[in-house]
């Protein structure tokens, strides 16, 4: 059968005609969206504190960034894969960490180091239910939450120790106008373009958010390439939580909450499949500016926080609608 | 298995379909240009023609499913006015019914669940039973022995029986009787004892007014059930006759491929010093270095599990080799082989990115050079290789596949039935890229469901109910023997 090659190809396009390409790309609707809810508020406020507003924007962001990063890799691995234990895994690392430094400035490597050890805990105790108990992802990240959040309230017993001088300095100042944390999260988004876009274990991901079967059969060792997502997935989540704690003055144990939605919401607002096998990662820092905009917008406008659930609700709903039709229609 | 009534007999003759200088373009690509064509009841229409030609489309618009760009389609014992209804509806009620290349059963669903799709005017009450005994009923009259049960869920079935009931449903009985059965490669996943059962099906469903439309690759079945052979060729109907005016060689020669000479004594001459053993499988079967090795036996008699298992012993699911010991060239595309979303080039690398990778990082200028030397060694027909993989037709999908597994260094390539589509001129390829390949060392163990391509192998095991019941080995490779050795036991047991 001679079919008409489908010329927008989002995978592979390389179109000399850079702007066409651009727009093309799924991930430059939630740039402009932060576009607009940002000159929405601007509208208010007569261009006052725009600089400010853009500050804290990409202080809050960086978060959403960070955890949704490891999330588009699990979301990427196909339907059914999707890490609900990112906010307990924030919380517990938090936890451990802070109450190990205890405020005391030089500890704070071997504090960090204690996050990513227990952050690699929680990814391959994660992974381990999946693949030894063979319980389906959701299922799995879903009841080793309750664990590790109860074990972050064991620990905690309700006290807020305040992270080291120094930590607490670096999360909430900033280089050359850019806040510290932008910059990690930056880091971390360049690394994970370049894992995704250009490295044999981007194409493995992709491939077996595909077709899982068909991978395994081209040679794909599709056992460490899962282990490996939902251990980086926990590693974010990690090294989130760390600077989170240290960020706002200390951990807290309903302080991954709000990450459990906003980490699914940047990676499917950020125009990857959440049928998994095609993701992006520039997508996800529009959709973290974005999903901050749009809660200071109605603040600004004097909304509370129940429109603003309900509204990240409909947007998210309309997305994966949107999404889905422009595939059909393809 | 309806025929249709007494009464259509009278007007044996009369048109079914007629397409009227039809057009189908797809933007500037024109997949069928000015076909024209009438189909008359109690006729057989075998249409061939290589990858690409247009069949599918031809078909597709004869099925309603396509509105063709220009020309006309009209069916018989119309009432409606043609413009008030869509096309497949009319179709439908014209008493169409299609069975496609990709199997397009529901697996979720039981036999006689998907019995219930097609047929959306089915009674409420009661339906399972009444979908039960037709199924049942159209199964026997196809396939007699079938041993198939209504209620089994079609994903546990194999292919050859998912095919089987797709072909069953087809001819059942239905609210609108079936006048033209559209079958497209319904054998190539089929043994010969059961397509024959189907080819004798065809017969009867002809003699009794109905008429088919028959695609297929083995031209041999073409020939022995079509009234008449349409030959298509680039969009469009190159040739159309009576079966007996053609001969093998002029419709080999109407599609547009030269008639290989010589292929026998090319083979022998290939057949290099064989190498040590390199595979031995529980099973028994074992392949030398260089040697093409042959499954044969019925489909679903345990040759595909072989090769997927033998494939996973050697292959890690948690360490990827710079040098894979083994590939693997995938029969079903759609559950073994293709990544829907990716581009050709994307799919076409996909086994070799570790070889040809520096440091985890994909070299993506050795990436595309592959992709396009292969391009051109096996033939893709393609515009640009960033185009999507379902761009491609079945036929050009199947050779990325190949491509895929041959790029490889990997010593051994497994093939689990892999010509399933492909045209005459592409299997002539790359039996000859097998050929020579082996002549390299290389060993092959392939699975096949047609005979002309066990008979290419060095080697033959023929499997049955899971075990090897024979080994062949040079002069002793005919088709007579691999019959003998899939069926014997069957017959001594009854």
């Amino acid at each position: 059968m001679m079919m008409k090659p489908d010329t927008s190809n989002p995978v592979a396009g390389t179109s000399p005609n850079l702007l066409v390409a651009t727009i093309r790309k799924p991930w430059i609707w939630s740039y402009l969206a932060a576009l607009l809810a940002f000159l929405a508020t601007m509208v208010l406020s007569g261009g006052q504190g725009a600089l400010s507003l853009l500050y804290a924007a990409l202080t809050f962001a960086s978060f959403s960034v960070m955890v949704g990063i490891g999330q588009m890799f699990v979301i990427t691995l196909g339907p059914g894969n999707v890490d609900l234990s990112i906010p307990a895994t924030m919380t517990l690392v938090a936890t451990l960490s802070l109450k190990f430094m205890g405020s005391e400035a030089g500890l704070i490597l071997p504090g960090f180091l204690i996050a990513l050890i227990v952050g690699l805990g929680c990814g391959m105790f994660n992974f381990a239910l999946i693949l030894l108990l063979r319980i389906p992802p959701i299922i799995a990240t879903l009841s080793s939450s309750f664990l590790y959040q109860s074990l972050a309230i064991w620990s905690n017993r309700g006290l807020r120790i305040k992270p080291p001088e120094p930590l607490a300095e670096f999360s909430t100042s900033g280089v050359l106008g850019l806040p510290n944390l932008a910059l990690v999260a930056l880091l971390l988004a360049g690394l994970a373009w370049v894992v995704l876009e250009r490295a044999v274990v981007g194409r493995w991901v992709l491939a077996i958010g595909q077709n899982l079967r068909a991978a395994q059969l081209s040679g794909v060792p599709v056992h460490a390439v899962r282990f490996c997502v939902y251990v980086g997935s926990a590693l974010l989540a990690a090294v989130t939580g760390f600077l989170l704690a240290s960020f706002s003055g200390g951990a807290n144990l309903n302080m991954g909450a709000e990450f459990m939605l906003m980490s699914i919401a940047v990676v499917v607002i950020g125009g990857s499949s959440i049928a998994g096998g095609n993701s992006n990662v520039p997508g996800i820092w529009g959709a973290a500016l974005f999903m901050f905009l749009l809660v200071s917008m109605l603040n600004s406008y004097g909304l509370g926080a129940g429109v603003r659930l309900v509204l990240t609700g409909i947007i998210i709903v309309t997305v994966v609608i949107v999404a889905s039709k422009r595939k059909h229609s393809a | 298995m309806t025929p249709p009534d007494i009464s259509t007999s009278a007007d044996l003759s009369a048109p079914v379909v007629e397409l009227n200088d039809v057009h189908m373009a797809f933007g500037p690509v024109q997949a069928l240009s000015g076909a024209s064509l009438t189909i008359r009841a109690g006729e057989c229409i075998g249409l061939v023609g290589h990858n690409g030609a247009g069949k599918s489309t031809f078909v597709n618009v004869v099925n309603g499913r396509l509105t063709p760009t220009g020309g006309a389609v009209s069916y018989t014992g119309e009432q409606a006015p043609q413009d008030q209804v869509r096309n497949s509806a009319r179709a439908h009620s014209a008493g169409i019914r299609s069975v496609f290349q990709e199997l397009s059963l529901c697996p979720n669903l039981t036999v006689l669940e998907n019995l219930r799709i097609p047929y959306s005017t089915m009674p409420r009450h009661r339906w399972r039973s009444l979908a039960r005994t037709t199924v049942i009923e159209a199964l026997d009259a196809v396939f007699p022995d079938h041993g198939i049960s209504a209620h089994a869920l079609v994903g546990d079935l194999s292919i050859a029986e998912r095919q089987m009931v797709e072909i069953a449903i087809a001819f059942s009985k239905r609210d609108h009787d079936a006048r033209l059965v559209i079958l497209d490669e319904p054998t190539s996943s089929l043994d010969v004892s059961i397509a024959r059962q189907l080819l004798a099906h065809i017969r009867r469903f002809c003699a009794a007014g109905g008429a088919v439309i028959f695609i297929s690759h083995m031209l041999g079945e073409v020939f022995e059930v079509a009234s008449r052979i349409v030959v298509m060729k680039d969009g469009r109907i190159a040739e159309a006759r009576e079966t007996a005016d053609f001969t093998h060689d002029d419709l080999v020669e109407a599609m547009g491929h030269v008639v290989p000479e010589g292929d026998a004594a090319q083979a022998a001459e290939a057949r290099a010093e064989l190498g040590p053993e390199v595979a031995r499988l529980p099973s028994g079967l074992s392949a030398r270095q260089g040697e093409i090795v042959g499954l044969a036996g019925l489909a679903g008699h345990g040759q595909a599990e072989a090769l997927a298992q033998f494939f996973l012993s050697r292959s890690s699911k948690w360490r990827a080799d710079d040098r894979p010991e083994v590939v693997f060239v995938a029969g079903d595309r759609a559950r073994d082989g293709v990544l829907p979303l990716w581009s050709i080039l994307r799919n076409l690398s996909l086994a070799t990115l570790k070889e040809f990778s520096r440091r985890g990082i994909v070299n993506r200028t050795a990436e595309a050079a592959l992709a396009q030397d292969w391009q051109q060694r096996i033939g893709i027909r393609a515009d640009k290789l960033t185009d999507p993989i379902l761009s491609l037709s079945g036929g050009n999908q199947q050779k990325v596949l190949f491509a895929r597994a041959l790029a490889s260094a990997a010593p051994i390539v497994v093939m689990d039935d892999p010509m399933r589509g492909v045209d005459v001129g592409t299997k002539k390829e790359v039996y000859r890229m097998i050929r020579s390949e082996a002549a390299t060392g290389r060993t092959f163990l392939w699975y096949s469901t047609e005979t002309d391509e066990i008979l290419e192998c060095d080697r033959v095991f023929v499997f049955r109910n899971g075990d090897i019941s024979a080994e062949l080995t040079g002069a002793d490779i005919t088709a007579e023997n691999m019959l003998r050795a899939s069926f014997e036991m069957q017959e001594a047991a009854e």
